[in-house]
């Protein structure tokens, strides 16, 4: 049983993310549905939304492979001779979202293909406090 | 939400303009280059400019905070040219905050609030070393869901260009072609960092061979140069190094002043007769990937008030942060269809003798992008292309209309100017 009270934060939404759940919110009053979440609707401006647990399935709609990363990539060990993958996912529900993209090879990026189906995978870094978990999804 | 148009309360006149040479410095502070660039402008007021009549500032500029650890720039700016007490305002959107400056300014001397305004722009970017500055400019996009899954800038305009590619049959070739482009303008262009045309690159790249003793590359032309992986490195697939455009230490400002004094200062003003602006929200979060919604509204925006549309604009300055930027402009401020704009420049419709030039400055790309500065940069190109200053690179034939689109981020911000002579 999922928690569905909590506030619609990004707090919120992260815990969520280290339970393995992806969430998205949902206006009460309009249905509009919000990927990352939102605490006020921006179709009908309401404030009623509850917490929805998504499919995790989508599409890949655009990516791209890093050659040249930020500091705290570059701390995972990526760099121009290990690239990695970051990519705008489409769920089936319509609503779309940022992550890395596993499951393709970051150094043969011309054979990956926008429209390849995904679902959502997490990649947990760090141990106790500094524990973090960030959204992926894998190609299928 | 509705737009609602409007017309701007009285006219607004651009009666002087200046720019410093943009590149890298590590002798000068942002004041230095500021400072370089209102000297600029003095010399550009045909009749003259009494500093006096100056009552505010606007000084566009992304993060003085973090590239130089100075915040609250905009009174340092004023104070640096003699300019305090006169309120001095600091204007922040990204990579937008020169553009929507010049836009406060606009609205300062439209809204009579105002008579005489100094907008100007600064960025100094190469302090940090090349890691800090990616992360300071990814602090412009959304540090809670979009940069923590590794996104950078280039890997976000990457996104749009795979998205781009996907949809439309673009290929990374195309993209060179914008490339090669601005740098053929940037060459002619005294003021750009890298002034140099790409073919003259190689030339200086085997020069340097040849001086060390190396391997001296064989590249036949420029696209052979283009996919050298050593010359021109990944980024983000697929943009390479020569798809981006540089760390780059910058100023520019403009004058602005209401139409009836515009003939007191200048023989040749230069109208400010549109103005635009949106925002967006995270790339995800949007229905298209290949097209920036808020620069079609701020150009919409911008073509009512003036009361003109894309077809009567002579020239344009855009905002090519990345090649793929430049092509999704074109389309956005309605020069050409959506999905045609790499096209057009393939055929050189965007060249500088083209039917509708795009960055004859040499745009972000060869200029330089000192991010706060840019947006002001391209008024100060507008400003020199209509009063037949360019120089060499001076477009031929009358330029009645120009514009200016400005981006923030990823289109989060996007602000468009319309400019008209008398």
């Amino acid at each position: 049983m999922i928690d569905t009270t909590r506030p619609f934060t990004v707090a919120a939404f992260n815990q969520y993310l280290s339970e393995k759940k992806l969430m998205a919110s949902r206006c009460t009053r309009c249905g509009e549905l919000s990927l990352p979440p939102r605490a006020i609707c921006p179709k009908c401006y309401s404030g009623a939304l509850e917490w929805m647990e998504t499919s995790g399935k989508g599409k890949l709609s655009g990516f791209t492979s890093i050659y040249i990363a930020p500091t705290f990539m570059v701390e995972q060990g990526f760099n121009r001779e290990n690239p990695y993958v970051s990519g705008i996912v489409e769920l089936d529900e319509g609503v779309k979202i940022s992550a890395r993209i596993l499951g393709v090879d970051p150094k043969k990026p011309e054979e990956i293909k926008v429209g390849t189906p995904v679902s959502a995978a997490f990649i947990e870094t760090g141990e106790g406090e500094a524990r973090k978990t960030y959204l992926a999804f894998e190609a299928s | 939400m509705k737009p609602k148009f409007r017309q701007l309360p009285r006219k607004v006149a651009m009666v002087g303009a200046g720019i410093c040479k943009f590149g890298a410095y590590p002798d000068k502070s942002s004041r230095d280059l500021f400072v370089e660039a209102y000297k600029d402008l003095e010399y550009s007021v045909d009749k003259g400019l009494d500093p006096e009549v100056i009552e505010a500032i606007y000084i566009g500029n992304f993060s003085s905070d973090l590239f130089e650890r100075q915040g609250h720039t905009a009174p340092i700016m004023a104070d640096s040219i003699g300019l305090v007490p006169r309120p001095a305002v600091r204007v922040e959107d990204a990579c937008a905050s020169g553009g929507v400056a010049l836009r406060q300014g606009v609205i300062a001397i439209a809204s009579g609030m105002y008579d005489a305004v100094l907008v100007g722009g600064v960025e100094k970017m190469t302090n940090l070393p090349t890691a800090e500055v990616t992360d300071t400019l990814a602090t412009a996009g959304d540090i809670q869901y979009e940069i923590p899954v590794g996104f950078t800038f280039p890997g976000f305009y990457a996104v749009i260009a795979t998205a781009y590619m996907h949809k439309y049959g673009m290929t990374p070739e195309h993209l060179m072609k914008v490339a090669i482009k601005n740098h053929e303008n940037g060459a002619l262009n005294p003021n750009a960092q890298f002034g140099v045309t790409i073919p003259a690159w190689m030339e200086g790249r085997k020069a340097a061979a040849v001086k060390k003793g190396k391997p001296v590359p064989a590249w036949h032309d420029e696209m052979e140069f283009l996919h050298d992986d050593g010359a021109n490195p990944m980024i983000a697939w697929p943009l390479r190094l020569f798809d981006c455009s540089p760390i780059t230490d910058g100023a520019a400002v403009v004058l602005l002043v209401s139409g009836d004094l515009a003939r007191v200062f200048s023989d040749n003003p230069i109208y400010i007769t549109g103005s635009g602006q949106a925002s967006d929200s995270p790339l995800h979060d949007r229905a298209y990937l290949t097209t920036l919604a808020a620069a079609k509204l701020a150009a919409q925006e911008a073509y009512q008030m003036a009361g003109v549309s894309a077809k009567d604009i002579r020239l344009a300055e855009v905002h090519d942060c990345f090649t793929i930027a430049e092509v999704v402009a074109t389309e956005d401020i309605g020069f050409f269809e959506a999905g045609t704009g790499y096209l057009r420049a393939e055929e050189g419709v965007t060249r500088r003798l083209g039917e509708k030039p795009v960055n004859t400055s040499g745009g972000l790309k060869a200029k330089g992008h000192p991010v706060g500065a840019s947006g002001v940069g391209q008024a100060v190109e507008i400003w020199k292309q209509m009063r037949c200053e360019a120089g060499e690179r001076q477009v031929p034939g009358d330029i009645p209309l120009a514009l200016t689109h400005n981006v923030g981020a990823t289109g989060n911000t996007c602000v468009v100017h319309v400019f008209a002579r008398d």
